[in-house]
């Protein structure tokens, strides 16, 4: 037992949990915990510029690295700053630990400061409560250590979430005796790793006799580590793996077997392939709207197996005919186990062969393909200008949506985009948090202009904190995706989408010490992607394009996955 | 689709600042209708138990049951078998007293009801009456022609019959 203050508490439960870095900004009501700070050889601070690059970098780091992502703010709107990246990590099911200001509990001329708005007070625990999976608020010293075990040991297990943890800035300050334990106290959280043997053999035998078996990889698929397993089972089935936009990345999408993503902007492969399965084996998706498209016309032919760590999905958005409640790297294990003691040997290889006709027959087409620097020539040369190990981000909008379908994502965590929450301006600071766990990869931010204003104010961190990535500005001068539903669906009556004079992101990125450069040509583009790789600051590369260029194919609201829109 | 029904949803709680916030917080959020909510004291001065009744049909029920069972402060929870269950709520009812006749006719409709009078003025009545919602209503419905003045439900509490529980075991 030593005496010691609530900050030094806290520095000392986080270097316990292995905290190297702290994505954050200070203020006034989290002082004590950044004079702690100082004493603290195993903790980096990475300074952001707006608290939400803060959250976003955190999500980046935590994504790439499979370790939770620490940022960290003040009181009030410092906290309040923190909010988008926190939601978009739980939409997201990444673990982060947000650690807050707060207000003193105490003040000087009354017991009680919090609730009587006090200068940069907010009520961040109830603002919080619906994006996070728990949330605490520590009314004395003794219990930062239990708090802080307990927020990690809930981000990162089960369904991973954000966890935020208010410290009111008087148990900062005060000091008491501290016993560091291994104690958590969350007794009505009981995640489940192991899913029931009953589902598993039902599962084995829908698969076993499947004759068309696709697989669904969502994003869990990336957290629990399965992409072996997943590969071992599709090698097994012969069946071919859609993913969704949130697991792009968990089977090689250069495979044969691999049919791309599914969805509203899905590659029109995987979203035919999905109507002729008889077996659907979804892994870790919670099978958002956006992935599914009309639930009338979703996989309407197919047995339904759904494996999820999270019950709650179960039933949530679509009914199943087997649910596997449990981790998905062990469920894929135990469901390859028992269905290879069943699999009936005899396939004639139709579905294979269908499998390649339409792979090779659906190829989405661009509008304007003739035209030098397009999405799909810029991301393909892309692919291969970069190393297999490289890292991509997206910010939001077309340029995410061009990325799920040109860009080929070859390996897990190594493409991180907002897919739930959609928020523009997470690619470029996640990027930051990405280089940060991963220093000695090539780490990209495909980018679209309107997105990448919303955060390039961290190109300041990123400089002062020598952390080179590189930013490609597909650069339209429009809001491209919000342009082309406005083309599509609303008539062509443009409101509100026309970014008129953008910035010189040349200019740009040298008033903040960065490197920029300007593409007019493929060629330009090569030479500027090898030259930001080497470079040991950050590069925004400025890709002028089309501003009527169109994300095609398409599914528009309402319809189904087989009804999309554009030419393939 | 089968139409929605009251079911009765108990859940044991950590007896702490927030939970009842975060429990009413995923209701309105995750669209859920709340009929009644209570919350008090358990066995167990650690926990707390919420009784809350909602209106769903057997698939929203299931949702409502798993998002529950995610809240980290909620130890246990499950629907409450409508054939097994134990229901109760308790309602103070002031009611007008136009005549000296019709006091006497209210309170003999009191004691059928296994009601209590808990207060007495010149002009009104303050009736304590406990059961099930059902018999409350049937209460409240023969009050009508006197005149309710107040009225303060509870909102139902229950249990489930029998040895079976939804308790905390360690």
């Amino acid at each position: 037992m030593t005496k010691m203050s609530g900050a030094k508490a806290l520095i000392q439960s986080l270097e316990n949990q292995k905290v190297d870095i702290i994505f954050g900004i200070l203020g006034g009501a989290i002082l004590p915990v950044y004079d702690a700070l100082c004493d603290t050889k195993k903790i980096r601070h990475i300074l952001a510029r707006h608290e939400q690059g803060a959250a976003h970098a955190a999500e980046g780091y935590a994504r790439a690295s499979g370790r939770p992502g620490i940022c960290m703010a003040t009181s009030g709107p410092g906290a309040t700053n923190l909010v988008t990246g926190i939601a978009n990590a739980y939409m997201d099911s990444s673990p982060i630990i947000a650690l807050t200001g707060q207000v003193p509990a105490t003040g000087v001329n009354t017991s009680y400061m919090i609730g009587r708005d006090a200068f940069q007070e907010a009520d961040i625990i109830g603002i919080t409560t619906a994006i996070t999976k728990a949330n605490y608020q520590p009314r004395s010293v003794h219990e930062i250590p239990t708090i802080i075990n307990t927020a990690f040991y809930v981000a990162t297990t089960g369904r991973p979430g954000p966890v935020l943890v208010d410290l009111p800035k008087n148990v900062q300050a005060d000091t008491a005796e501290v016993v560091f334990t291994d104690k958590i106290d969350a007794r009505g959280y009981r995640p489940v790793k192991e899913p029931n043997l009953t589902a598993i053999s039902q599962a084995a035998d829908l698969l076993a006799k499947a004759e068309r078996p696709i697989i669904l990889a969502g994003g869990g698929t990336i957290i629990s580590n399965a992409s072996d397993e997943l590969a071992k089972m599709s090698d097994m089935l012969m069946a071919p793996v859609a993913t969704t936009f949130m697991g792009k990345g968990a089977f090689p999408e250069c495979h044969p077997l691999s049919v791309g993503s599914i969805g509203m902007h899905g590659n029109p492969a995987a979203n035919r392939l999905m109507g002729e399965a008889d077996v659907l084996l979804a892994v870790g998706t919670r099978f958002s709207d956006r992935a599914t498209a009309n639930l009338n016309s979703f996989v309407p032919n197919a047995m339904k197996i759904h494996i999820d760590v999270d019950a709650a999905e179960i039933g949530k958005n679509i009914d199943v005919d087997v649910s596997v409640i449990g981790d998905a790297k062990i469920a894929l294990q135990m469901l390859y186990t028992a269905t290879e003691k069943n699999l009936q040997k005899e396939q004639n290889g139709s579905w294979a062969k269908r499998v390649r006709e339409v792979k090779e027959k659906l190829n989405p087409l661009l509008k304007e393909t003739p035209k030098d620097l397009n999405p799909k020539t810029l991301l393909t040369e892309l692919r291969k200008l970069l190393p297999e190990s490289a890292i991509v981000t997206t910010e939001v909008g077309q340029n995410q949506m061009w990325s799920a379908l040109y860009f080929k994502a070859l390996k897990p965590r190594s493409f991180i985009s907002s897919g739930g929450l959609g928020t523009m301006g997470f690619g470029f600071p996640a990027a930051i948090g990405a280089k940060v766990a991963c220093p000695d990869r090539p780490v990209v931010d495909i980018a679209g202009d309107g997105s990448f204003l919303m955060t390039e104010q961290e190109l300041a961190c990123s400089v002062a904190e020598n952390i080179p990535v590189t930013v490609i500005v597909l650069n339209n001068s429009v809001l491209g995706m919000v342009a082309q539903w406005q083309r599509m669906l609303y008539k062509k009556r443009y409101m509100a989408v026309n970014l008129g004079k953008t910035p010189d992101f040349v200019k740009l990125a040298e008033a903040y010490g960065a490197q920029g450069i300007r593409v007019a040509s493929i060629a330009e583009f090569q030479a500027a992607i090898k030259k930001a790789l080497k470079s040991k600051v950050t590069t925004v590369i400025d890709v002028p394009i089309g501003s009527e260029e169109d994300v095609v194919p398409f599914v528009p609201p309402g319809c189904g996955l087989p009804q999309q829109m554009g030419d393939y | 689709m089968e139409n929605p029904t009251n079911r009765v949803v108990s859940a044991i709680v950590e007896n702490k600042p927030g939970v009842l916030h975060s429990v009413a917080n995923l209701f309105r959020r995750r669209n859920f209708n709340i009929e009644s909510i209570t919350v008090g004291a358990t066995e167990l001065k650690e926990l707390a138990r919420i009784t809350i009744t909602v209106n769903a049909d057997e698939k929203t029920l299931d949702q409502v049951v798993k998002q529950l069972a995610k809240l980290i402060d909620v130890v246990k929870v499950a629907e409450l078998d409508p054939n097994s269950i134990v229901t109760r709520e308790l309602a103070l009812v002031k009611v007008n007293v136009p005549s000296v006749k019709e006091r006497a006719d209210i309170i003999s409709c009191v004691h059928v009801f296994r009601g209590r009078v808990v207060d007495v003025s010149p002009d009104s009545l303050m009736v304590e009456i406990t059961g099930t919602p059902d018999k409350i209503d049937a209460f409240l419905n023969l009050m009508k022609a006197s005149g309710v003045i107040e009225l303060a439900r509870t909102g139902i509490t229950a249990l489930s019959r029998g040895a079976s529980s939804i308790n905390f075991d360690e």
